[in-house]
């Protein structure tokens, strides 16, 4: 049976710095959840306070509904890999990861059944007698895996578990560590600032920024409706314009429409919206201009140029070829999407799609 | 490629000099009336007393400096105090002073006259011109052997392991004993070498408070100077061919030991360099 895990009112503080602010979270049995956030937002002060490398000033924890914080490290039944692993350097890679056993007392003909049953679920058998340092950074983290893994924990935490390695082992250690956790079904905590990374692995996602959860959610719900511009932001390339909404639609200040809006009340707001949203079309008479095309394998990003405002275009280089874009060309542009946030960041409302019309200043006759 | 063959022919010729040379005239000397001679002169009652009471001296010395030096470390590197850095300055201080300076301090503090000289003359207990006095006169001059040694190493290494063993279980003595100590095994064995010569050799601060009475407070390295100014060359040569031969052995056992375990010591320093 899986375990649960319920975080209730944490609050950590530094000297004169508030780190975690009132966190509340629910962690399900099973679950694969992902702690994304920038650096210094505190998922990994959070996961600490899981393991109980550190205490918290307030709030409550507890593990398959049981108080944590009463408890030592070693009775809550977590398993910790940590960013720069953290392996024991003087050991051999079979004694790191027999560690934990060792400690319990575990006897010795169990002690190695265990560790090579683990050597054989991490593919690193042939390498028992190495140390660390003697291993790549891949084959080092899934010693601190495996190593974390020996004492069967209900609860795995994992700190930015692919920070260290290259583009390639982090790709290919991400669906092993996926393939694993449908293996063992181990609830599994792990922090990253990568968003691809969290999206990729995770069930679902908490985004964290400066003490807070700015949202939790599967990762398509977060990535299509962002509570906040903050994981909008986060999230990937925005084109941030400055707008105004009158009657439901959208108007730029650089004077353009950007969309309907109707869920939106009048006033002054903020329009986000992805590259991939935005929409060049070539026509002589448009009043935007492409200002560079980069092509870039697969995808293109194109500049488009509008007075003194540049947005940018995403599609694809097929797309790119079919379109008959070329620089410096007049262009119309529309948008397919987007959010429209207030000025402070909240209350999204989703963009509808409308073709852009240049309308001129509009703002001056917006401003009450 | 000139000027690698000059810097290399200076760095042979200066080693040769100054220490390759002193250690075969030592041994020549020591050797030059026979074989017999030179065991006869390191039988000597005196000499042997000499012996025996550098060996104590050392073995009281070398551990309370290796326990020291380990708290040491471990308070500088894993707390942040208040006056952690004057701990550090002072943890030098013993290389900074003169060891004659050390010792003469300690008269000040414990001889008859001294600090505490007539507390101690009450109460029976001798320091200066005994045993007590030349162990804390040892003590005090190879001090930072140790604690240099490890500090940096400590420093370096970080909490990060400990932190996981923690997470794996382990207790505060588990983690000590299974991990801590462990992971700053050479560097504090180099410390410990280098202390033990160090004491063994010391001649300056138990110079001063050992009396030199020759055949009761003598170490090997006073008995040297007190053979040497009675005009017993070849003795004096003998009992220093001792102090080399210490010398030569702590230089084979450090390389043995770094032979023996050369796979460990070279997967710990490419870490550290990496």
């Amino acid at each position: 049976m899986s375990t649960e895990i319920e975080i209730a009112g944490i609050v950590r503080r530094f000297g004169p710095h508030t780190v975690l602010n009132d966190v509340n979270l629910s962690v399900r049995p099973g679950e694969l959840l992902a702690l994304l956030g920038p650096s210094g937002s505190g998922k990994t002060t959070l996961l600490r306070l899981i393991a109980g490398l550190d205490q918290p000033d307030a709030g409550t924890i507890s593990i398959d509904r049981a108080d944590a914080l009463g408890r030592k490290p070693k009775e809550r039944g977590v398993g910790f890999v940590f960013q720069h692993y953290a392996l024991f350097r003087h050991m051999t890679v079979f004694e790191n990861i027999a560690f934990s056993l060792r400690i319990r007392k575990a006897a010795k003909p169990e002690v190695k059944a265990r560790v090579e049953e683990l050597l054989k679920l991490i593919q690193l058998e042939t390498l028992a007698g190495r140390y660390p340092a003697q291993l790549s950074g891949g084959q080092r983290q899934r010693v601190a895996l495996a190593r974390a893994l020996a004492s069967q924990p209900r609860v795995l935490l994992l700190d930015e578990p692919f920070g260290a390695l290259d583009a390639v082992v982090r790709r290919d250690l991400r669906r092993w560590l996926r393939q694993l956790h449908e293996e063992m079904n181990i609830t599994t905590l792990f922090v990253t600032h990568d968003q691809e990374e969290a999206f990729d692995l995770a069930d679902r996602v908490v985004i964290m920024n400066a003490g807070k959860i700015c949202q939790e959610g599967t990762p398509i719900e977060i990535y299509r409706t962002p509570a906040n511009a903050f994981v909008h932001e986060f999230l990937g390339e925005s084109n941030v314009l400055p707008a105004a909404v009158r009657d439901g639609v959208v108007y730029a200040d650089a004077g353009f429409v950007i969309g309907g809006a109707a869920a939106a009340a009048d006033g002054k707001v903020t329009a986000y919206i992805r590259p991939h949203h935005v929409l060049p079309l070539a026509s002589p008479s448009g009043a935007w201009r492409v200002l560079r095309i980069a092509a870039t394998g697969s995808h293109a990003r194109i500049s488009l140029g509008l007075a003194e405002l540049t947005i940018e275009a995403a599609m694809t280089a097929d797309a790119l070829l079919d379109s008959g874009l070329e620089s410096d060309a007049a262009v119309d542009v529309s948008f397919s999407g987007g959010t429209v946030f207030d000025t402070d960041g909240t209350r999204p409302v989703k963009l509808l799609a409308a073709r852009s019309i240049v309308t001129g200043p509009v703002q001056a006759s917006l401003h009450v | 490629m000139a000027v690698r063959k000059i810097l290399i022919a200076i760095a042979l010729t200066f080693m040769t000099l100054f220490l390759v040379l002193p250690l075969i005239i030592v041994f020549s000397e020591a050797l030059s009336a026979g074989i017999g001679t030179y065991f006869n002169a390191l039988v000597d009652p005196n000499v042997a007393d000499a012996i025996y009471l550098t060996l104590v001296i050392a073995a009281v010395a070398v551990p309370a400096n290796l326990v020291f030096g380990i708290m040491a470390s471990w308070c500088i590197a894993k707390f942040d105090f208040a006056g952690r850095n004057v701990l550090i300055t002072l943890i030098d201080l013993p290389f900074s002073i003169s060891p004659v300076i050390a010792g003469l301090l300690e008269v000040l503090l414990f001889g008859l006259n001294g600090l505490f000289g007539g507390w101690l003359s009450d109460h029976n207990i001798q320091i200066i011109f005994a045993l007590p006095g030349m162990i804390l006169a040892t003590t005090f001059v190879t001090f930072p052997f140790v604690a240099r040694e490890i500090i940096p190493l400590a420093q370096e290494q970080g909490n990060d392991e400990e932190e996981a063993a923690v997470t794996l279980g382990a207790g505060g003595l588990q983690i000590f004993f299974r991990v801590s100590l462990p992971k700053l095994r050479w560097g504090l064995f180099y410390g410990v070498l280098l202390c033990n010569a160090r004491a063994m050799g010391e001649f300056g601060a138990v110079s001063v408070v050992s009396g030199k009475i020759f055949g009761q407070t003598d170490t090997l390295s006073l008995a040297v100077e007190s053979l040497y100014e009675s005009y017993e060359i070849q003795a004096a040569f003998a009992v220093a061919s001792l102090l080399a031969g210490l010398a030569l052995l702590t230089l084979v056992l450090k390389a043995g030991l770094e032979w023996r375990h050369r796979d460990e010591i070279h997967a710990v320093r490419r870490k550290r360099s990496s």
